[in-house]
Protein backbone atom coordinates (compact mmCIF):
# COMPACT_ATOMS: atom_id res chain seq x y z
CA UNK A 1 0.00 0.00 0.00
CA UNK A 2 1.95 3.22 -1.26
CA UNK A 3 0.69 6.53 -0.31
CA UNK A 4 1.75 7.26 -3.55
CA UNK A 5 -0.40 5.40 -4.97
CA UNK A 6 -3.04 6.98 -3.91
CA UNK A 7 -2.14 10.62 -4.69
CA UNK A 8 -1.17 10.14 -7.36
CA UNK A 9 -0.13 13.61 -9.75
CA UNK A 10 -3.32 13.42 -11.09
CA UNK A 11 -5.43 13.25 -8.34
CA UNK A 12 -3.82 16.10 -6.91
CA UNK A 13 -4.15 18.72 -9.70
CA UNK A 14 -8.31 17.70 -10.14
CA UNK A 15 -8.03 18.22 -6.59
CA UNK A 16 -6.54 21.67 -6.44
CA UNK A 17 -8.26 22.74 -9.35
CA UNK A 18 -11.32 20.71 -10.18
CA UNK A 19 -13.21 20.80 -13.60
CA UNK A 20 -16.79 21.91 -13.96
CA UNK A 21 -16.91 23.30 -10.69
CA UNK A 22 -20.09 25.34 -9.73
CA UNK A 23 -23.61 24.97 -10.70
CA UNK A 24 -25.22 25.12 -14.47
CA UNK A 25 -27.34 28.30 -15.46
CA UNK A 26 -30.45 26.91 -17.02
CA UNK A 27 -32.73 24.70 -15.96
CA UNK A 28 -31.73 20.80 -15.22
CA UNK A 29 -31.48 17.56 -13.31
CA UNK A 30 -30.42 18.71 -9.80
CA UNK A 31 -29.07 15.66 -7.32
CA UNK A 32 -27.14 15.71 -4.12
CA UNK A 33 -25.51 12.82 -2.14
CA UNK A 34 -23.67 12.36 0.54
CA UNK A 35 -21.67 9.98 2.23
CA UNK A 36 -22.76 10.08 6.20
CA UNK A 37 -19.76 8.64 7.44
CA UNK A 38 -17.48 11.30 6.40
CA UNK A 39 -19.30 14.13 5.96
CA UNK A 40 -18.62 13.88 2.37
CA UNK A 41 -21.18 15.74 0.01
CA UNK A 42 -21.54 16.30 -3.16
CA UNK A 43 -24.42 18.46 -5.57
CA UNK A 44 -24.71 17.70 -8.76
CA UNK A 45 -26.49 19.55 -12.17
CA UNK A 46 -27.01 17.65 -15.50
CA UNK A 47 -28.12 18.92 -18.93
CA UNK A 48 -29.38 16.69 -21.23
CA UNK A 49 -30.52 17.30 -24.65
CA UNK A 50 -33.51 15.99 -26.09
CA UNK A 51 -30.68 13.68 -27.73
CA UNK A 52 -30.05 11.71 -24.90
CA UNK A 53 -26.70 13.42 -24.89
CA UNK A 54 -24.74 15.42 -22.02
CA UNK A 55 -24.57 18.97 -22.88
CA UNK A 56 -22.99 19.76 -19.64
CA UNK A 57 -22.49 18.61 -16.09
CA UNK A 58 -21.31 20.22 -13.42
CA UNK A 59 -20.44 20.01 -9.54
CA UNK A 60 -20.13 21.44 -6.28
CA UNK A 61 -19.59 20.34 -2.38
CA UNK A 62 -17.19 19.55 0.15
CA UNK A 63 -14.78 16.59 0.40
CA UNK A 64 -11.56 14.61 0.59
CA UNK A 65 -8.58 14.93 -2.39
CA UNK A 66 -10.03 11.74 -3.58
CA UNK A 67 -13.62 12.62 -3.82
CA UNK A 68 -13.05 16.01 -5.29
CA UNK A 69 -10.81 14.70 -7.47
CA UNK A 70 -13.53 11.47 -8.60
CA UNK A 71 -16.01 14.42 -9.20
CA UNK A 72 -13.86 16.39 -11.23
CA UNK A 73 -12.81 13.48 -13.67
CA UNK A 74 -16.08 11.90 -13.64
CA UNK A 75 -17.86 15.23 -15.65
CA UNK A 76 -14.53 15.47 -17.74
CA UNK A 77 -15.58 11.80 -18.87
CA UNK A 78 -19.08 12.01 -19.52
CA UNK A 79 -19.58 15.92 -20.67
CA UNK A 80 -20.50 14.70 -24.74
CA UNK A 81 -21.17 11.18 -23.84
CA UNK A 82 -25.14 10.01 -24.19
CA UNK A 83 -26.97 8.72 -21.04
CA UNK A 84 -26.65 5.16 -21.96
CA UNK A 85 -22.83 5.84 -22.34
CA UNK A 86 -22.36 7.32 -19.30
CA UNK A 87 -24.46 5.08 -17.44
CA UNK A 88 -22.59 2.28 -19.03
CA UNK A 89 -19.15 3.95 -17.89
CA UNK A 90 -20.57 4.90 -13.99
CA UNK A 91 -21.27 0.68 -13.73
CA UNK A 92 -17.72 -0.06 -14.76
CA UNK A 93 -16.24 2.39 -12.60
CA UNK A 94 -18.21 1.37 -9.49
CA UNK A 95 -17.87 -2.33 -9.80
CA UNK A 96 -14.21 -1.79 -9.97
CA UNK A 97 -13.90 0.01 -7.53
CA UNK A 98 -15.42 -2.13 -5.10
CA UNK A 99 -12.64 -4.92 -6.17
CA UNK A 100 -15.20 -6.81 -8.44
CA UNK A 101 -13.92 -5.87 -11.99
CA UNK A 102 -10.29 -6.28 -14.08
CA UNK A 103 -7.90 -2.77 -12.65
CA UNK A 104 -7.16 -2.63 -15.80
CA UNK A 105 -9.92 -1.22 -17.95
CA UNK A 106 -9.53 2.15 -16.05
CA UNK A 107 -6.73 2.73 -18.72
CA UNK A 108 -9.26 3.09 -21.36
CA UNK A 109 -10.86 6.46 -19.59
CA UNK A 110 -8.37 9.16 -19.72
CA UNK A 111 -7.68 10.38 -15.73
CA UNK A 112 -9.48 7.42 -14.78
CA UNK A 113 -6.56 5.79 -14.33
CA UNK A 114 -5.51 7.67 -11.45
CA UNK A 115 -8.46 6.38 -9.63
CA UNK A 116 -6.42 2.65 -9.75
CA UNK A 117 -4.84 2.74 -7.02
CA UNK A 118 -7.97 3.72 -4.97
CA UNK A 119 -8.55 -0.25 -4.74
CA UNK A 120 -6.18 -0.79 -2.67
CA UNK A 121 -7.64 1.39 0.01
CA UNK A 122 -11.03 0.22 0.72
CA UNK A 123 -11.39 2.56 3.31
CA UNK A 124 -11.54 5.35 0.64
CA UNK A 125 -13.44 3.48 -2.17
CA UNK A 126 -16.58 5.26 -0.84
CA UNK A 127 -14.71 8.46 -1.20
CA UNK A 128 -13.91 7.75 -5.14
CA UNK A 129 -17.67 6.53 -6.24
CA UNK A 130 -19.85 9.23 -4.45
CA UNK A 131 -19.51 11.22 -7.70
CA UNK A 132 -20.11 8.33 -9.54
CA UNK A 133 -23.07 7.30 -7.47
CA UNK A 134 -24.08 10.89 -7.80
CA UNK A 135 -24.13 10.52 -11.66
CA UNK A 136 -26.41 7.16 -11.24
CA UNK A 137 -29.02 9.05 -9.94
CA UNK A 138 -29.01 11.91 -12.28
CA UNK A 139 -29.59 10.16 -15.06
CA UNK A 140 -32.42 8.72 -13.67
CA UNK A 141 -34.00 11.39 -12.36
CA UNK A 142 -33.41 13.22 -15.85
CA UNK A 143 -34.68 9.92 -17.72
CA UNK A 144 -38.23 9.70 -15.88
CA UNK A 145 -38.46 13.65 -15.58
CA UNK A 146 -39.33 13.70 -11.99
CA UNK B 1 6.11 25.93 25.48
CA UNK B 2 7.43 23.16 27.78
CA UNK B 3 10.68 21.35 26.14
CA UNK B 4 11.91 18.08 25.53
CA UNK B 5 13.72 18.13 29.04
CA UNK B 6 10.78 20.18 31.04
CA UNK B 7 8.59 16.73 29.81
CA UNK B 8 11.69 14.47 30.39
CA UNK B 9 11.39 15.77 34.30
CA UNK B 10 7.95 15.33 34.20
CA UNK B 11 8.36 11.73 33.37
CA UNK B 12 11.57 10.84 35.87
CA UNK B 13 8.82 12.59 38.67
CA UNK B 14 6.23 9.25 37.73
CA UNK B 15 5.69 6.58 39.20
CA UNK B 16 6.14 4.25 36.07
CA UNK B 17 7.91 5.00 32.75
CA UNK B 18 6.38 5.20 29.81
CA UNK B 19 9.14 4.32 27.94
CA UNK B 20 9.90 0.63 29.49
CA UNK B 21 5.78 -0.05 29.69
CA UNK B 22 5.97 -0.32 25.96
CA UNK B 23 7.53 -3.44 26.22
CA UNK B 24 4.93 -4.59 27.93
CA UNK B 25 3.03 -4.12 24.80
CA UNK B 26 3.97 -5.98 21.02
CA UNK B 27 1.98 -4.51 19.13
CA UNK B 28 3.97 -0.93 20.11
CA UNK B 29 6.88 -2.26 17.91
CA UNK B 30 5.25 -2.90 14.87
CA UNK B 31 6.85 -1.57 11.55
CA UNK B 32 5.37 -0.70 8.28
CA UNK B 33 6.92 -0.74 5.27
CA UNK B 34 6.41 1.94 3.13
CA UNK B 35 8.28 1.86 -0.14
CA UNK B 36 11.99 1.20 0.70
CA UNK B 37 11.63 2.78 4.02
CA UNK B 38 10.18 1.01 7.00
CA UNK B 39 8.43 3.15 9.66
CA UNK B 40 7.47 2.49 12.93
CA UNK B 41 3.91 2.51 14.27
CA UNK B 42 2.63 5.69 16.11
CA UNK B 43 -0.53 4.14 17.63
CA UNK B 44 -2.36 7.87 18.62
CA UNK B 45 -5.96 6.24 18.28
CA UNK B 46 -6.55 5.44 22.12
CA UNK B 47 -9.52 6.99 22.02
CA UNK B 48 -11.14 4.32 19.78
CA UNK B 49 -9.71 1.87 21.67
CA UNK B 50 -6.27 1.11 23.72
CA UNK B 51 -3.76 -1.47 22.60
CA UNK B 52 -3.31 -4.57 25.16
CA UNK B 53 -0.28 -5.44 27.48
CA UNK B 54 1.35 -8.77 27.50
CA UNK B 55 -0.12 -9.39 31.01
CA UNK B 56 -3.66 -9.38 29.61
CA UNK B 57 -2.84 -11.34 26.58
CA UNK B 58 -0.99 -13.76 28.80
CA UNK B 59 -4.32 -14.03 31.21
CA UNK B 60 -7.03 -14.81 28.08
CA UNK B 61 -4.60 -17.41 26.91
CA UNK B 62 -3.78 -18.94 30.15
CA UNK B 63 -7.50 -18.93 31.26
CA UNK B 64 -8.18 -21.11 27.60
CA UNK B 65 -5.70 -23.12 29.18
CA UNK B 66 -6.22 -24.18 32.57
CA UNK B 67 -9.60 -22.84 33.45
CA UNK B 68 -12.20 -22.59 30.74
CA UNK B 69 -15.67 -23.75 32.23
CA UNK B 70 -18.82 -23.01 32.09
CA UNK B 71 -19.40 -20.09 34.90
CA UNK B 72 -21.91 -20.94 38.32
CA UNK B 73 -23.33 -24.08 36.56
CA UNK B 74 -20.89 -26.72 37.90
CA UNK B 75 -19.44 -28.50 40.48
CA UNK B 76 -16.24 -29.87 39.19
CA UNK B 77 -12.56 -27.76 39.47
CA UNK B 78 -12.47 -26.22 36.08
CA UNK B 79 -16.05 -24.51 37.13
CA UNK B 80 -15.42 -23.38 40.20
CA UNK B 81 -12.02 -21.89 38.70
CA UNK B 82 -13.84 -20.18 35.70
CA UNK B 83 -15.84 -19.03 38.52
CA UNK B 84 -14.17 -17.95 41.31
CA UNK B 85 -11.94 -15.57 38.81
CA UNK B 86 -14.62 -14.46 36.79
CA UNK B 87 -16.62 -13.41 40.09
CA UNK B 88 -13.07 -11.81 41.45
CA UNK B 89 -12.74 -9.86 37.94
CA UNK B 90 -15.65 -8.25 39.15
CA UNK B 91 -14.42 -7.37 42.42
CA UNK B 92 -11.29 -5.89 40.91
CA UNK B 93 -13.87 -3.25 38.77
CA UNK B 94 -15.73 -2.85 42.10
CA UNK B 95 -12.84 -1.48 43.63
CA UNK B 96 -11.50 -0.03 40.55
CA UNK B 97 -14.35 2.68 40.30
CA UNK B 98 -14.90 3.02 44.59
CA UNK B 99 -18.12 1.07 43.92
CA UNK B 100 -19.73 0.06 47.17
CA UNK B 101 -20.02 -3.47 46.74
CA UNK B 102 -19.17 -6.04 43.27
CA UNK B 103 -23.27 -6.34 43.76
CA UNK B 104 -23.31 -3.01 41.95
CA UNK B 105 -21.68 -4.48 38.99
CA UNK B 106 -22.91 -5.87 36.25
CA UNK B 107 -20.60 -7.15 33.12
CA UNK B 108 -21.70 -5.90 29.71
CA UNK B 109 -20.12 -5.68 26.25
CA UNK B 110 -18.98 -2.56 26.71
CA UNK B 111 -20.12 0.76 27.65
CA UNK B 112 -23.47 1.02 24.56
CA UNK B 113 -24.87 -2.25 26.00
CA UNK B 114 -24.77 -0.49 29.71
CA UNK B 115 -26.51 2.79 28.76
CA UNK B 116 -28.79 0.30 26.43
CA UNK B 117 -29.64 -1.83 29.51
CA UNK B 118 -30.46 1.51 31.35
CA UNK B 119 -32.81 2.85 28.98
CA UNK B 120 -34.21 -1.04 28.76
CA UNK B 121 -34.67 -2.02 32.51
CA UNK B 122 -34.67 1.37 33.94
CA UNK B 123 -36.26 3.54 31.68
CA UNK B 124 -38.86 1.06 30.85
CA UNK B 125 -39.93 0.82 34.12
CA UNK B 126 -39.08 4.31 35.53
CA UNK B 127 -40.20 6.69 32.76
CA UNK B 128 -43.50 7.47 30.93
CA UNK B 129 -44.85 9.11 28.05
CA UNK B 130 -43.62 13.20 28.40
CA UNK B 131 -40.88 12.56 30.76
CA UNK B 132 -37.93 14.39 29.32
CA UNK B 133 -34.31 12.76 29.74
CA UNK B 134 -31.54 15.48 29.63
CA UNK B 135 -28.57 14.86 27.52
CA UNK B 136 -25.73 16.73 26.58
CA UNK B 137 -24.41 17.80 22.80
CA UNK B 138 -21.49 16.71 22.90
CA UNK B 139 -22.57 13.02 23.70
CA UNK B 140 -21.37 9.90 22.14
CA UNK B 141 -24.31 7.98 19.61
CA UNK B 142 -24.23 5.56 22.15
CA UNK B 143 -25.79 8.46 24.70
CA UNK B 144 -28.03 9.42 22.31
CA UNK B 145 -29.67 6.42 20.51
CA UNK B 146 -30.84 4.29 23.03
CA UNK B 147 -32.59 7.21 24.23
CA UNK B 148 -34.16 7.94 20.98
CA UNK B 149 -34.91 4.38 20.99
CA UNK B 150 -37.08 4.62 23.81
CA UNK B 151 -38.55 8.01 23.00
CA UNK B 152 -39.91 6.20 19.72
CA UNK B 153 -41.36 3.34 21.99
CA UNK B 154 -42.71 4.77 25.06
CA UNK B 155 -42.90 8.42 24.10
CA UNK B 156 -39.83 10.13 26.32
CA UNK B 157 -38.72 13.42 25.35
CA UNK B 158 -34.82 14.36 24.97
CA UNK B 159 -33.26 17.83 25.80
CA UNK B 160 -29.71 18.65 25.43
CA UNK B 161 -27.37 20.66 27.52
CA UNK B 162 -25.15 23.09 24.66
CA UNK B 163 -21.75 23.51 24.35
CA UNK B 164 -19.73 26.34 23.27
CA UNK B 165 -17.29 27.08 20.93
CA UNK B 166 -14.45 25.76 23.42
CA UNK B 167 -15.96 22.33 23.99
CA UNK B 168 -17.48 23.24 27.26
CA UNK B 169 -21.28 22.84 28.54
CA UNK B 170 -23.57 25.54 29.12
CA UNK B 171 -24.16 24.57 32.77
CA UNK B 172 -25.70 28.24 33.42
CA UNK B 173 -28.78 26.73 31.45
CA UNK B 174 -29.33 23.96 33.87
CA UNK B 175 -32.15 25.92 35.64
CA UNK B 176 -34.00 26.53 32.76
CA UNK B 177 -33.42 23.05 31.09
CA UNK B 178 -34.37 21.11 34.22
CA UNK B 179 -37.79 21.53 34.81
CA UNK B 180 -40.31 18.85 37.25
CA UNK B 181 -40.36 16.27 33.51
CA UNK B 182 -36.80 16.02 33.60
CA UNK B 183 -36.38 12.46 35.19
CA UNK B 184 -33.04 11.27 34.00
CA UNK B 185 -29.76 13.08 33.24
CA UNK B 186 -26.96 11.42 31.18
CA UNK B 187 -24.16 12.80 30.34
CA UNK B 188 -20.25 11.64 29.57
CA UNK B 189 -17.59 12.50 31.97
CA UNK B 190 -14.57 12.52 29.07
CA UNK B 191 -15.80 14.15 25.77
CA UNK B 192 -14.47 11.71 23.13
CA UNK B 193 -14.77 14.98 20.57
CA UNK B 194 -13.43 17.52 22.48
CA UNK B 195 -11.53 15.86 25.08
CA UNK B 196 -13.06 18.24 27.26
CA UNK B 197 -13.74 16.68 31.33
CA UNK B 198 -17.03 17.50 32.70
CA UNK B 199 -17.72 18.72 36.01
CA UNK B 200 -20.05 15.52 37.01
CA UNK B 201 -19.89 16.14 40.31
CA UNK B 202 -21.75 19.19 40.28
CA UNK B 203 -23.85 17.59 37.47
CA UNK B 204 -24.34 15.03 40.25
CA UNK B 205 -25.21 17.72 43.27
CA UNK B 206 -27.72 19.53 41.23
CA UNK B 207 -29.41 16.97 40.09
CA UNK B 208 -29.68 15.15 43.49
CA UNK B 209 -30.98 18.03 44.64
CA UNK B 210 -34.39 17.78 42.84
CA UNK B 211 -34.05 13.76 43.27
CA UNK B 212 -33.31 13.21 39.66
CA UNK B 213 -31.13 10.06 38.68
CA UNK B 214 -27.57 10.91 36.82
CA UNK B 215 -25.89 8.30 34.43
CA UNK B 216 -22.19 9.15 33.73
CA UNK B 217 -20.94 7.71 30.42
CA UNK B 218 -17.37 7.10 31.58
CA UNK B 219 -15.81 5.12 28.47
CA UNK B 220 -13.71 8.07 28.10
CA UNK B 221 -12.76 8.75 31.82
CA UNK B 222 -12.11 5.73 33.32
CA UNK B 223 -9.15 4.44 31.71
CA UNK B 224 -7.53 7.69 32.34
CA UNK B 225 -7.95 9.13 35.73
CA UNK B 226 -8.89 8.11 39.00
CA UNK B 227 -12.81 7.48 39.50
CA UNK B 228 -14.75 7.05 42.28
CA UNK B 229 -18.31 6.53 42.02
CA UNK B 230 -19.41 7.07 45.37
CA UNK B 231 -18.01 10.54 44.88
CA UNK B 232 -19.07 11.44 41.96
CA UNK B 233 -22.53 9.98 43.52
CA UNK B 234 -23.85 9.15 39.79
CA UNK B 235 -26.34 6.75 40.01
CA UNK B 236 -25.00 4.88 37.08
CA UNK B 237 -21.38 4.74 35.71
CA UNK B 238 -20.98 3.03 32.36
CA UNK B 239 -17.62 1.77 30.67
CA UNK B 240 -15.88 -0.20 28.31
CA UNK B 241 -12.82 -2.63 28.80
CA UNK B 242 -11.02 -2.28 25.68
CA UNK B 243 -10.14 1.63 26.03
CA UNK B 244 -8.56 0.56 28.97
CA UNK B 245 -5.60 -1.83 27.51
CA UNK B 246 -8.67 -4.39 28.35
CA UNK B 247 -10.05 -6.91 25.36
CA UNK B 248 -13.42 -5.88 23.29
CA UNK B 249 -16.47 -7.23 24.32
CA UNK B 250 -16.11 -6.67 27.82
CA UNK B 251 -17.46 -3.87 29.99
CA UNK B 252 -19.40 -3.14 33.04
CA UNK B 253 -22.44 -0.97 34.40
CA UNK B 254 -22.11 0.40 37.92
CA UNK B 255 -25.60 1.01 39.56
CA UNK B 256 -26.78 1.76 42.85
CA UNK B 257 -28.32 -1.36 44.56
CA UNK B 258 -31.34 0.35 45.19
CA UNK B 259 -31.96 0.60 41.29
CA UNK B 260 -30.47 -2.92 40.71
CA UNK B 261 -32.98 -4.08 43.05
CA UNK B 262 -35.70 -2.09 41.49
CA UNK B 263 -35.07 -2.30 38.07
CA UNK B 264 -36.48 -5.28 35.94
CA UNK B 265 -34.16 -7.39 33.92
CA UNK B 266 -32.99 -6.81 30.31
CA UNK B 267 -31.92 -10.09 28.60
CA UNK B 268 -34.00 -13.25 29.61
CA UNK B 269 -32.26 -16.89 29.21
CA UNK B 270 -29.80 -18.54 31.98
CA UNK B 271 -28.16 -17.60 35.09
CA UNK B 272 -30.98 -14.87 35.25
CA UNK B 273 -33.74 -16.60 37.13
CA UNK B 274 -33.95 -18.54 40.01
CA UNK B 275 -36.98 -20.34 39.00
CA UNK B 276 -38.65 -21.02 36.22
CA UNK B 277 -42.34 -22.42 35.70
CA UNK B 278 -43.86 -23.02 32.47
CA UNK B 279 -45.65 -19.87 32.74
CA UNK B 280 -43.29 -17.73 34.61
CA UNK B 281 -39.88 -17.24 36.64
CA UNK B 282 -38.35 -15.16 39.47
CA UNK B 283 -34.72 -13.68 39.25
CA UNK B 284 -31.89 -14.11 40.40
CA UNK B 285 -30.33 -12.13 42.53
CA UNK B 286 -28.33 -8.63 41.44
CA UNK B 287 -26.44 -8.44 39.95
CA UNK B 288 -26.49 -11.68 38.02
CA UNK B 289 -29.91 -10.64 36.62
CA UNK B 290 -29.20 -8.84 34.60
CA UNK B 291 -26.53 -11.20 33.15
CA UNK B 292 -28.53 -13.61 30.98
CA UNK B 293 -26.89 -16.03 29.27
CA UNK B 294 -23.16 -17.56 29.63
CA UNK B 295 -20.80 -13.85 29.45
CA UNK B 296 -17.85 -13.28 28.46
CA UNK B 297 -16.43 -14.98 30.94
CA UNK B 298 -12.43 -14.88 29.12
CA UNK B 299 -13.11 -11.00 28.23
CA UNK B 300 -14.15 -10.06 32.18
CA UNK B 301 -11.06 -11.89 33.58
CA UNK B 302 -8.83 -10.17 31.21
CA UNK B 303 -10.69 -6.91 32.01
CA UNK B 304 -9.84 -7.44 35.83
CA UNK B 305 -5.78 -8.30 34.78
CA UNK B 306 -6.26 -4.98 32.47
CA UNK B 307 -7.10 -3.34 35.91
CA UNK B 308 -4.64 -5.24 37.80
CA UNK B 309 -1.90 -3.75 35.12
CA UNK B 310 -3.55 0.03 35.17
CA UNK B 311 -3.65 -0.10 39.01
CA UNK B 312 -0.30 -1.13 39.51
CA UNK B 313 0.91 1.99 37.05
CA UNK B 314 -1.08 4.04 39.29
CA UNK B 315 -4.39 6.06 37.55
CA UNK B 316 -3.06 9.03 39.49
CA UNK B 317 0.44 8.51 37.47
CA UNK B 318 -1.22 8.12 34.44
CA UNK B 319 -3.46 11.51 34.55
CA UNK B 320 -0.59 13.44 35.50
CA UNK B 321 1.37 12.02 32.74
CA UNK B 322 -1.19 11.97 29.88
CA UNK B 323 -1.76 15.83 31.01
CA UNK B 324 1.66 16.47 30.77
CA UNK B 325 2.16 14.78 27.38
CA UNK B 326 -0.77 16.62 26.33
CA UNK B 327 0.28 20.31 27.28
CA UNK B 328 3.58 19.15 25.23
CA UNK B 329 1.47 18.32 22.09
CA UNK B 330 -0.61 21.38 22.09
CA UNK B 331 1.63 23.87 22.61
CA UNK B 332 3.58 22.46 19.29
CA UNK B 333 0.39 22.06 17.39
CA UNK B 334 -1.12 24.74 17.95
CA UNK B 335 2.17 26.43 16.45
CA UNK B 336 1.44 24.87 13.14
CA UNK B 337 0.02 27.70 11.03
CA UNK B 338 -3.68 26.82 9.91
CA UNK B 339 -4.02 24.30 12.76
CA UNK B 340 -7.27 24.58 14.52
CA UNK B 341 -8.26 23.07 17.41
CA UNK B 342 -11.86 21.61 18.30
CA UNK B 343 -11.86 22.04 22.09
CA UNK B 344 -10.14 23.93 23.98
CA UNK B 345 -11.69 23.55 27.83
CA UNK B 346 -9.26 24.41 30.80
CA UNK B 347 -9.96 20.90 32.26
CA UNK B 348 -9.21 18.40 29.84
CA UNK B 349 -7.62 14.81 28.80
CA UNK B 350 -5.19 13.66 26.09
CA UNK B 351 -8.07 13.71 23.29
CA UNK B 352 -7.14 16.56 20.05
CA UNK B 353 -9.72 17.11 17.33
CA UNK B 354 -8.62 19.41 14.69
CA UNK B 355 -8.77 19.99 11.31
CA UNK B 356 -5.11 21.45 9.38
CA UNK B 357 -6.07 24.60 7.01
CA UNK B 358 -8.83 23.12 4.82
CA UNK B 359 -7.57 20.02 4.30
CA UNK B 360 -10.37 17.05 4.60
CA UNK B 361 -9.84 15.20 7.84
CA UNK B 362 -9.58 11.91 5.31
CA UNK B 363 -6.53 13.26 3.27
CA UNK B 364 -4.84 14.04 7.02
CA UNK B 365 -5.21 10.87 8.25
CA UNK B 366 -4.52 9.34 4.92
CA UNK B 367 -1.12 11.05 5.26
CA UNK B 368 -0.02 11.01 8.63
CA UNK B 369 -0.35 6.68 7.83
CA UNK B 370 2.10 7.14 5.59
CA UNK B 371 4.26 7.61 8.28
CA UNK B 372 3.12 5.41 10.55
CA UNK B 373 0.93 7.85 12.55
CA UNK B 374 -2.52 6.44 13.05
CA UNK B 375 -5.32 8.79 14.22
CA UNK B 376 -8.92 9.02 13.32
CA UNK B 377 -10.47 10.55 10.99
CA UNK B 378 -14.65 11.20 11.16
CA UNK B 379 -17.38 12.02 13.21
CA UNK B 380 -16.43 9.94 16.15
CA UNK B 381 -19.91 8.90 16.49
CA UNK B 382 -20.73 12.64 17.06
CA UNK B 383 -22.79 13.64 14.26
CA UNK B 384 -25.08 16.07 15.98
CA UNK B 385 -22.39 17.55 16.87
CA UNK B 386 -20.62 17.52 14.06
CA UNK B 387 -23.16 19.51 12.12
CA UNK B 388 -23.57 22.26 14.84
CA UNK B 389 -19.83 22.56 14.64
CA UNK B 390 -20.80 23.29 11.08
CA UNK B 391 -17.86 20.38 9.71
CA UNK B 392 -18.08 17.33 8.19
CA UNK B 393 -15.48 15.53 10.43
CA UNK B 394 -12.14 15.94 12.31
CA UNK B 395 -9.29 14.18 12.13
CA UNK B 396 -8.59 12.86 16.11
CA UNK B 397 -5.21 12.27 17.93
CA UNK B 398 -5.58 10.54 21.33
CA UNK B 399 -3.18 9.45 23.77
CA UNK B 400 -2.65 6.79 26.36
CA UNK B 401 0.42 6.38 28.79
CA UNK B 402 2.13 4.49 26.69
CA UNK B 403 2.44 7.27 23.89
CA UNK B 404 5.89 9.58 23.82
CA UNK B 405 6.57 12.79 23.55
CA UNK B 406 9.10 11.56 20.46
CA UNK B 407 5.41 10.20 19.15
CA UNK B 408 4.18 13.35 19.35
CA UNK B 409 7.23 14.94 17.96
CA UNK B 410 6.56 12.80 14.89
CA UNK B 411 2.90 13.84 14.44
CA UNK B 412 4.06 17.21 14.42
CA UNK B 413 6.67 16.80 11.63
CA UNK B 414 4.18 14.81 9.99
CA UNK B 415 1.30 17.52 9.96
CA UNK B 416 3.75 20.36 8.80
CA UNK B 417 4.98 17.82 5.78
CA UNK B 418 1.08 17.46 4.77
CA UNK B 419 0.55 21.17 4.49
CA UNK B 420 3.62 21.21 2.23
CA UNK B 421 2.08 17.79 0.35
CA UNK B 422 -1.60 19.75 0.37
CA UNK B 423 -1.34 23.01 0.53
CA UNK B 424 -4.19 24.74 2.31
CA UNK B 425 -6.78 22.24 1.22
CA UNK B 426 -9.90 22.77 -1.01
C1 LIG C 1 -17.64 8.86 25.18
C2 LIG C 1 -17.92 7.50 24.65
N1 LIG C 1 -19.06 6.87 24.99
C3 LIG C 1 -19.35 5.65 24.54
C4 LIG C 1 -18.51 4.96 23.71
C5 LIG C 1 -18.92 3.60 23.22
O1 LIG C 1 -18.12 2.62 23.74
P1 LIG C 1 -18.22 1.11 23.24
O2 LIG C 1 -18.16 1.17 21.74
O3 LIG C 1 -17.03 0.47 23.85
O4 LIG C 1 -19.50 0.56 23.73
C6 LIG C 1 -17.32 5.56 23.33
C7 LIG C 1 -16.37 4.87 22.45
O5 LIG C 1 -16.33 4.92 21.26
C8 LIG C 1 -17.02 6.86 23.80
O6 LIG C 1 -15.89 7.48 23.45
Amino acid sequence: MAFDDLYQEIILDHYRNPHNFGEIQRSCTIVEEDNPTCGDQIKLSLWVDENKTIQDIKFSGQGCAISIASASIMTETVKGKTTNEAREIADTIITTMRGEGEPDVLDEYGDLIALKGVIQFPARVKCATLAWHALEEALQKAETGE
Amino acid sequence: MPTQSDIQQAIQALSFNPYTVREDFPILSEIFQRGEKQVPLVYLDNAATTQKPRQVLDTILHYYHHENANVHRGIHTLAERATEKYENARKKVAEFIGAPSEKTIVFTRGTTEAINLVAGSWGRKFLKAGDVVLLSEMEHHSNIIPWQLLSQSIGIELRYIPVTEEGTLVLDQLPQLVDERVKLISVTHMSNVFGTINPVKEIVAFAHERDIPVLVDGAQSAPHMPVNVQELGCDFYAFSGHKMCGPTGIGALYATERWLEEMDPYHGGGEMIRSVWWDRATWNDIPHKFEAGTPNIAGAIAFGAAIDYLQRLGMDAIHQYEQALTRYALERLEDIPGFRIFGQAPERGGVISFYVGNIHPHDVAQFLDADGVAVRAGHHCAQPLMRKLGIPATARASFYFYNTPEEVDILVQSIRKLKEFFGDGF
